[in-house]
């Protein structure tokens, strides 16, 4: 099986849906999780695959539009790998949770749903810039759909919003892709769009600037970071349980990939002039995010802001540039896609059966559901960061290796654990704890509900208290990543004279 | 045999694990045997650990194991290392054993509560967290059990969820230890970009190499270690949630919030001695910050009416007496203080418990009253208790750890007469509100029908922390009478256990030890005779509530100025900005949109004499403007 077939996988597998569905619903669902379970588990027999001289564990190249120099170039390593598991993995959970909740136009619900994990799947492989971006804008399409067709009551305000904050910071994303293509030509009179080729352009100070911004906001909007998270909040508010879970888990996630893949190596003189200020755009996300978190009424809502906060950390991570701030990057990557996919899963349980996520009426659900609230009390200890679970790793690895960089600012990003601590049991609170009020009866998790649950758990302890699969896996390429061009030329070239 | 240590933290945490699992499944008896069991087996191979030690020490008196590589980088290498060494295996040998007794006591007391086993899961993880705590070799990894001990504080203080207020004196209890817990991270950032280390060991190794005394680092360091530990101990400025703690059952105030989790910053400290000792400002700080908080909540205990609340102003008092000694140096001090105070106060809040059991759920001192014929038990055990808290001399373990401070405090460089004098002044406060409390409860007419008796096992381990509360000061005696130093000489493996002695002080000594004892006794004597005589004196003080007294009950006003200063603003910040103000310019440009788009729209109407009215005008305009060209 090739790269190719892997973003294939989903896309086939979403038609087929479409298809199916209309002669059998089940038959649509099953498929999804077929196609999403070949998927992971390809991904997961690659987890220990040596990679090539390159770094590459695969490699895949086929001429596209030749003339413009533009390929089907797909690349695989350790880093994309993580992700993409991730992909897989929340992606089946995804279709898990909508098997009973999705009964209208079933057949397109799920084919939306796998294009979008289709596109995310080719971000995190594609390695021909103007691929990325194709892919780039195939996840927008249908989770713009999936929100303004499946969502809740102000879902067209919710989905246009979506729409149009992407579409804007894809604009500039792509002016900065040929911008970048077209200072590489006359730099070299080549026009290209490979990855590996942009990687070595001496590009004029400003012109690197302008350019490392488009990109850099575009992935600055998907994190989202402060001020560009406005449409966050509505988006996940108002998608179905598995809009939010895509969301939070993976969407955001390419953001934080865009900006270790692209931002710093092809620009590195321009990051780290603007270091400092994404550093402290991190920190103000922290924090801002954690005050919206704490005034909202709206379950969903809150989540989704506490989505904020920590994608702040991704921020720190990645600007502070060094592997141990890297490495938390990843994890937190990671463990925020379980443990916020986590509670937009709960929330959505709890809207399934009480109809509303308005938190005012909830409360003493522990009586009623024990072992639902069992579940959110772990979640909500993982969102603020407890040790042992994979939040703490990312986000003390993160801090760890911020704080040589940016002392003051380090300081100020760990009081926001206060925040999370404030933030996350309140929900126990509200949800959870007290009496019984204005709701009185409330099923307890069904099977499927705690499997679901029980391989979220799973797997964010896991990452916590044994995370060095993922550390070993995302070591080569984050360093790779980390390592600047022209050193590695002179390296080679080097090793050549030698003998 | 030590590299069995990693079952010792290990044998909890499967208790809890199977408590979890088939909590439906288990009845109650098996339950509290599985939970009592594995402690137990913890606190057995504790004492084992002890034995080896004294008898067949591992090289440099430490042992390590590690598990499993936690968080391998090429740049830094965090390991799942366990490690015992001395001041280890004190920690450990007294969460293990209270701790074990604890458990067998709860289960008893907690007969009857829906929740049984849930409450013995908590316990147990408690216990395990507690052990990683202490015997973590790293900083993630004290980490894991500094932040775990205080999730099951939290867990344990809401324990009974079904009241708001319970819910909220957890969270109280959660975030306010957790500001200090930022200040510890931060600590231990600026350890390891300083050091390169974040192995506990190799930063006490390299610290006075890197800094040198008095310098700046060493001084930031140690101040932002204290501010992690003024939060779990409840000090000065952090102290505000442990008298709203006791919320929760009262075993777990026993356990959590006496004998163990609090004295986590004690153990912090003591641990990060060579850091300390690098910085005498920083020392001199811990002091202050002991001494304050000794005297302000002593006069808080003093006024206190709920039972339980005296109980939790005096732990926050007497671990201002182990910050008071681990400022001046007096490491073993500290720890003897910690060992005899997790006895008493221990037993004290168990057999407040009982006392709250058997008054139908009074916890109010003044319904209380004359238990001394109907309860003897816990009427004997309170009274050792209360005794050992107020350092009654000679018979009991808190005047030899009391005493121990007082005398290490005078001696020292960094002490001095006016931090003894204070500490004296502390401890006939002690005196007076230990004595209060036993002639209110115990004293008196009975105000409250008993209900209820203790059972066999609540008794059984009562008596056995009396016993334990008023000889076990015999590990350690001061050295005009007997000179035993068991304690230190152990804890000297892992720690500078004393503060020199410097020779022909024996005079001294005796003269400062008869003062204390003698302030000590007359304010147990005083307090007696206000409260047995039926004085008007008595009447006078418990009918004016005058202002000073509200203010004490109040804690000093803490809570309030925090409340006014840092909550409501913060509240007030996010609830006005709670559409989120960012999003404002979103709105602006839609609504700027849709403005536009009305302007525009009214131009396109469809009809024709609009149309033919815009036409005319604009030819009429364009006319206009050729002609004035």
């Amino acid at each position: 099986m090739t790269l190719a077939t892997l973003i294939a996988l989903p896309f086939a597998g979403g038609l087929l849906c479409w298809l199916t569905a209309r002669y059998s619903v089940a038959a649509c669902r099953w498929i999804a999780l077929l196609a999403l379970g070949i998927g992971l588990a390809w991904t997961l027999a690659y987890w220990n695959h040596g990679s090539g001289p390159d770094g590459w564990i695969l490699e895949e190249k086929i001429s596209w539009i030749p003339s413009l120099g533009i390929h089907f170039q797909l690349s695989l390593d350790g880093l994309s790998l993580l992700l993409i598991a991730l992909t897989f993995f929340l992606g089946l959970l995804s279709v898990l949770i909508s098997w009973h909740s999705i009964h209208e136009r079933v057949g397109f619900f799920h084919f939306n749903l796998l294009w979008i994990l289709a596109g995310t799947v080719g971000v995190f492989l594609a390695t021909d810039l103007f691929l990325f971006f194709f892919f780039w804008e195939m996840m927008v399409l249908p989770m713009f759909l999936l929100i303004g067709i499946w969502g809740h009551a102000n879902r067209n305000y919710a989905a246009v919003k979506f729409f149009l904050f992407t579409q804007a910071s894809g604009l500039l994303l792509l002016v900065a892709i040929v911008g970048l293509a077209f200072a590489h030509q006359q730099q070299t009179g080549q026009l290209t769009f490979d990855y590996n080729q942009l990687l070595g352009s001496q590009l004029q100070p400003l012109a690197e600037f302008w350019l490392m911004l488009g990109f850099f906001i575009a992935f600055a909007v998907k994190l989202p970071a402060f001020p560009f998270h406005t449409w966050l909040a509505d988006a996940h508010s108002e998608a179905p349980t598995a809009g939010s879970v895509i969301l939070a888990g993976i969407l955001l996630k390419t953001g934080g990939y865009g900006l270790l893949r692209f931002v710093l190596p092809l620009f590195p003189d321009a990051s780290e002039t603007i270091a400092p200020y994404a550093v402290l755009m991190g920190v103000i996300g922290i924090l801002y995010g954690a005050l919206l978190a704490f005034a909202q009424t709206d379950l969903k809502r809150l989540i989704a802001y506490t989505s904020v906060s920590h994608m702040g950390f991704i921020l720190l991570g990645v600007f502070a540039w060094n592997e141990v701030s890297q490495q938390g990057t990843v994890i937190q990557m990671i463990a925020h896609g379980l443990s916020t996919g986590a509670l937009f899963i709960l929330a959505g349980f709890i809207y399934e059966r009480i109809h509303t996520r308005d938190l005012d009426q909830m409360g003493g659900f522990r009586t009623l559901a024990p072992r639902l609230a069992a579940f959110a009390l772990f979640f909500a200890m993982a969102s603020l960061g407890l040790p042992g679970t994979g939040n703490f790793i990312g986000e003390f690895l993160i801090l760890l290796g911020t704080f040589r960089e940016h002392m003051v600012l380090t300081t100020l990003a760990a009081t926001g654990l206060v925040a999370a601590a404030v933030y996350s049991l309140w929900i126990v609170q509200k949800v959870f704890h007290g009496k019984p009020g204005k709701t009185q009866s409330l099923p307890d998790l069904n099977r499927m509900e705690t499997l679901i649950l029980t391989l979220l758990l799973l797997g964010l302890v896991g990452l916590g208290l044994y995370p060095r699969p993922v550390l070993d896996v995302a070591a080569g390429p984050l360093e790779a990543l980390r390592t600047p061009v022209y050193v590695t030329a002179v390296e080679t070239a080097l090793k050549e004279d030698a003998p | 045999m030590y590299d069995l240590l990693w079952l010792i933290p290990a044998l909890p945490f499967v208790g809890f694990l199977i408590l979890t699992l088939a909590a439906r499944s288990l009845s109650q008896r098996v339950a509290a045997v599985i939970a009592c069991g594995t402690v137990g087996v913890s606190a057995v191979l504790t004492l084992g650990m002890i034995a080896g030690f004294l008898w067949n020490p591992p090289a440099d008196y430490a042992h390590t194991v590690t598990l499993w590589q936690w968080m391998p980088l090429n740049s830094l290498e965090i390991a799942f290392n366990l490690r015992i060494d001395a001041l280890s295996l004190v920690m450990a040998s007294v969460i293990t054993v209270v701790g074990f007794l604890i458990h067998l006591y709860s289960s008893e007391y907690m007969q009857g509560d829906e929740a049984y086993t849930r409450f013995f899961a908590y316990l147990n993880l408690f216990v395990g967290f507690m052990l990683i705590l202490v015997m973590a070799d790293n900083f993630a990894l004290l980490l894991l059990g500094w932040e775990g001990v205080g999730l099951c504080s939290y867990l344990l203080i809401g324990f009974w969820y079904q009241k708001p207020e319970n819910g909220f004196a957890a969270r109280k209890a959660f975030v306010v230890t957790r500001i200090g817990d930022v200040s510890l991270l931060v600590a231990v950032f600026l350890i390891f970009s300083e050091l390169g280390t974040l192995q506990l060991s190799e930063v006490l190794a390299l610290a006075p190499d890197r800094w040198a005394e008095g310098s700046t680092t060493a001084w930031v360091v140690s101040l932002l270690l204290l501010g992690g530990a003024v939060g779990k101990s409840a000090q000065l400025p952090l102290q505000t949630w442990l008298p709203d703690a006791m919320a929760g059952p009262t075993p777990v105030s026993a356990l959590i919030h006496a004998a163990t989790m609090v004295t986590a910053g004690v153990y912090l400290i003591a641990r990060m001695h060579g850091i300390f000792e690098l910085s005498p400002s920083a020392m001199t700080v811990v002091a202050l910050v002991g001494t304050v908080t000794l005297l302000t909540a002593g006069c808080a205990a003093l006024v206190q009416s709920d039972i339980k609340r005296v109980l939790a102003y005096s732990t926050i008092s007497q671990l201002g007496y182990m910050f008071l000694a681990l400022g001046v140096g007096a490491w073993a001090g500290a720890l003897f203080h910690f060992m005899t105070h997790a006895w008493f106060k221990a037993l004290l809040f168990l057999a407040a418990g009982s006392v709250i059991a058997a008054l139908h759920h009074e916890q109010n001192i003044h319904r209380m009253g004359g238990l001394r014929k109907r309860l003897p038990v816990l009427f004997w055990t309170f009274v050792a208790g209360a005794a050992c808290l107020a350092a009654l001399p000679l018979v009991t373990s808190g005047f030899y750890s009391k005493e121990k401070i007082l005398w290490d405090v005078w001696i020292s460089p960094l002490g001095g007469p006016w931090f003894w004098s204070a500490a004296i002044l502390g401890a006939l406060i002690t005196a007076l509100y230990s004595t209060r409390l036993i002639m209110l409860v115990f004293f008196g007419e009975a105000k409250t029908e008993v209900s209820h008796r203790p059972g066999k096992r609540s008794s059984f381990v009562l008596i056995v922390l009396a016993v334990w509360s008023l000889i076990g000061g015999g590990i350690e005696v001061p050295h005009n009478f007997g000179h035993l130093t068991l304690l230190s000489n152990f804890l000297e493996t892992a720690i500078p256990a004393s503060v020199e002695l410097p020779p022909g002080l024996d005079l001294q000594l005796w003269i400062l030890l008869l003062v204390a004892s003698a302030i000590v006794t007359g304010g147990v004597l005083a307090t007696v005779w206000l409260y047995g005589s039926g004085s008007p004196l008595r009447q006078k003080i418990s009918d004016r509530t005058s202002g000073l007294q509200r203010f004490w009950l109040g804690g000093w006003g803490f809570d309030t100025a925090y409340d006014r200063l840092l909550v409501q603003p913060i509240v007030w910040l996010s609830q006005i900005n709670r559409r989120d103000g960012v999003d404002g310019l979103c709105r602006v440009a839609v609504s700027l949109g849709r403005t536009g788009h009305f302007l525009l729209s009214t131009t396109q109407q469809g009809r024709l004499r609009r149309y033919a009215i815009g036409i005319s005008a604009g030819a009429l305009a364009l006319l206009i403007l050729m002609l004035l060209q």
